[in-house]
């Protein structure tokens, strides 16, 4: 089977959805331009032609509404926001519009965008060009939220989230692009239908991760296999609406549950993920109170010496466990 | 002739009868009846509203009805239409089912928005109505992305954004005419400029009360129409629909206008006391573009008083039994709330 990294397998996404789908457009700051969203959508305008792979003017809250709009009157477009901190310009349009719109009418007409948003952090960049902002999104009824964390899901969830009739918010983080994994046929999947997976079979302690965090706690499960602790990794793929009960089963049989993530602590989403867990365990379930391991309630500091501190690296998970089940 | 924009917002000008010398009288008698469909309608609500029937807010455009009306005798039911809070207007002018309307404000499953919208949420895509939503110039960037759709689908459909003149102070409205001529999208702007957002008058929000200036900035072709008159709207929209779906880009047309009932509801004095006073709305009530059409009509004979009142009769009678059936029309069932979150529940 083809070895391909998380980063190009977005790329045969957009390549997948531009070949099959005339209806599906890109749009967003820096397409033209080679480094502004790695090696995700390299050359697409040469393939597609700059009227399907749109570069834009600075206006992130005029195009990310232009395609709420376009996707009303029957395409199927994607905005790409290279950093997802730039984004917020355009939440109105996101969750004003895309996200009520079927509701507030009556279910009769649903804006089928994609938008996709990247997590672009570290290397000194400091506190604007770093967010990962997937917990207020998952927030807001009528967003389906989407953060891959593997080679396939980066392609295929990609697929199945422009293919879908509501309004997606596809997370992909940078830190994923270099990860290598075997990638089989593309496959068109039913968004709604999907669910949390379970990455790795443990029995001691379930570690749940989304995107980024979900590599992470994949590495810290592999390093702790080493010390004699058999890790369940389970990798949420779907943030909202959020689905819970592979989690709840997986937490049945380990009775210890942890949760990381890559945004902030406080009001993050690491709290859903636990509080839905709890509110439908038998009292007494769990040998351990559940915990988390996510970034602390500051901005991104710049400094590199700070910076190694603030994010989460498999060292700070595997301590965590070690420090919860001993 | 070159309209100014000082004596456009000038009360006390413009209040003779409009010119229709050489005009198709079949269509300013269509104009004349949407018109007063369309203010008769929204006086019904603020009756209701007043007595209490009507639960939520109503935003009334009475006195603003030539502006849809004449637009949209140059739509067709594929363009995509979109509005804001004060848009019954922009609906009934392409789809006159009152009916339907009274029932999505009374939140009955039967109307627009099947219950769900109320008077601020209101679509009715099979006449080209997209869609409306408060958040002031919400819309905008929605109406040029369906109008780059239109492009991109190779179909000479259009797309219009109804714009207020409050909505033109938020940054989103500028970064869309400066996308919708870069572009070259077939985009139609609709500024109603009725001088007052809620209620501020815009001299105490802008350093000139002229939107157009606005299009002169992105290069986008403009007219400044007085508002009040639906054959010069008529024909401005005409020149200006007709040069977008040829392909030449975006236009935008500023209509000057007032409205007689305050910023929302009923009352007509709840604006007053910043630069809006009673003199000024009657002297605006005398610029009433259904008054100065009819007169116009009467006195050329292409109207009878006779006809006029006949007409009158029974658009009343409709009205009430459209009224009455909306009132007894089912709510949504219990599911509603959870059921239009996303498009696989339907």
């Amino acid at each position: 089977m083809e070895k391909r990294n998380y980063g190009t397998a977005i790329l045969s996404a957009f390549d997948y959805l531009l070949e099959n789908y005339p209806e599906v457009f890109v749009i967003g700051q820096g397409l033209w331009s080679p480094w502004y969203v790695g090696n995700t959508m390299t050359d697409l305008e040469k393939k597609f032609g700059v009227d399907r792979v749109i570069d834009t003017p600075v206006s992130e809250s005029a195009c990310t509404g232009a395609a709420v709009g376009a996707s009303l009157a029957g395409m199927r477009p994607i905005v790409v926001h290279p950093r997802m901190d730039f984004m917020l310009y355009a939440m109105d349009a996101i969750v004003n519009q895309a996200s009520k719109w079927s509701h507030m009418l009556g279910g009769q007409a649903h804006p089928g965008v994609t938008i996709r948003s990247i997590i672009n952090r570290g290397g000194e960049q400091g506190a604007q060009h770093s967010q990962a902002l997937h917990a207020w999104f998952a927030h807001v009824p009528g967003l389906r939220v989407v953060m891959p964390s593997t080679v396939a899901d980066a392609r295929d969830l990609l697929i199945a989230s422009v293919l879908c009739k509501d309004p997606v918010m596809y997370i992909d983080d940078r830190w994923l692009y270099d990860q290598e994994d075997d990638l089989p046929d593309a496959i068109e999947l039913d968004l709604a239908t999907q669910r949390p997976v379970v990455s790795i079979i443990g029995s001691d302690i379930t570690i749940v991760g989304s995107g980024h965090a979900s590599l992470l706690a994949r590495q810290a499960a592999e390093q702790l296999e080493g010390k004699g602790i058999s890790v369940e990794v389970i990798d949420v793929r779907i943030l909202n609406p959020f689905y819970a009960e592979e989690i709840i089963k997986s937490v049945k049989k380990t009775k210890n549950l942890l949760v990381i993530d890559s945004g902030w602590t406080s009001g993050g989403f690491s709290a859903e993920i636990i509080a839905k867990v709890v509110e439908q365990l038998p009292v007494n379930c769990l040998n351990n109170p559940p915990a988390r391991v996510a970034l602390p309630d500051a901005p991104a500091p710049t400094s590199r010496f700070l910076e190694r501190d603030y994010y989460i690296s498999p060292n700070d998970i595997v301590e965590k466990v070690i420090n919860l089940i001993k | 002739m070159k309209n100014d924009l000082n004596k456009l917002s000038n009360p006390e000008e413009f209040q003779s009868p409009i010119d229709i010398e050489g005009f198709d009288v079949e269509v300013l008698m269509r104009m004349l009846e949407s018109m007063v469909l369309i203010r008769k309608t929204e006086q019904r609500l603020a009756l209701e509203r007043m007595n209490g029937l009507i639960g939520g807010p109503v935003h009334l455009g009475a006195g603003q009805e030539a502006i849809a009306v004449g637009i949209s005798q140059h739509l067709q039911s594929t363009d995509r239409v979109f509005g804001a809070h004060r848009s019954h207007s922009h609906l009934l002018a392409l789809n006159p089912d009152f009916y339907r309307l009274f029932a999505e404000v009374l939140g009955k499953s039967t109307g627009f928005s099947k219950g769900m919208g109320g008077s601020m949420h209101l679509v009715d895509q099979a006449s080209g109505f997209y869609g409306s939503v408060p958040i002031v110039a919400g819309t905008v960037a929605l109406a040029v992305g369906a109008a780059m759709a239109a492009k991109m689908q190779k179909t000479n459909d259009i797309g219009v954004a109804y714009i207020g003149d409050g909505a033109v102070e938020e940054g989103v409205v500028h970064e869309s005419f400066n996308l919708a001529k870069i572009q070259n999208a077939p985009m139609l702007f609709v500024i109603e400029n009725n001088l007052f957002a809620s209620h501020m008058h815009i001299s105490l929000r802008q350093p000139s009360p002229m939107i157009s200036r606005f299009a002169e900035a992105n290069g986008i072709p403009f007219e400044l129409v007085d508002g009040n008159d639906v054959v010069a709207v008529f024909d401005a929209a005409k020149r200006a629909i007709c040069d977008i779906r040829s392909g030449k880009g975006p236009r935008l047309l500023e209509l000057v206008s007032y409205r007689f009932y305050g910023h929302v509801d009923w009352r007509d004095d709840v604006d007053v006391g910043v630069e809006r006073s009673l003199d000024d709305i009657e002297n605006w009530k005398a610029r009433d573009p259904i008054l100065r059409l009819s007169k116009s009509m009467l006195d050329c004979g292409f109207l009878s008083e006779c006809q006029e009142s006949a007409f009158d009769q029974k658009l009343d009678k409709d009205i009430d039994k459209a009224w009455n059936r909306a009132m007894n029309d089912p709510y949504p069932s219990d599911e509603a709330t959870l059921k239009y979150v996303y498009s696989e529940e339907n």
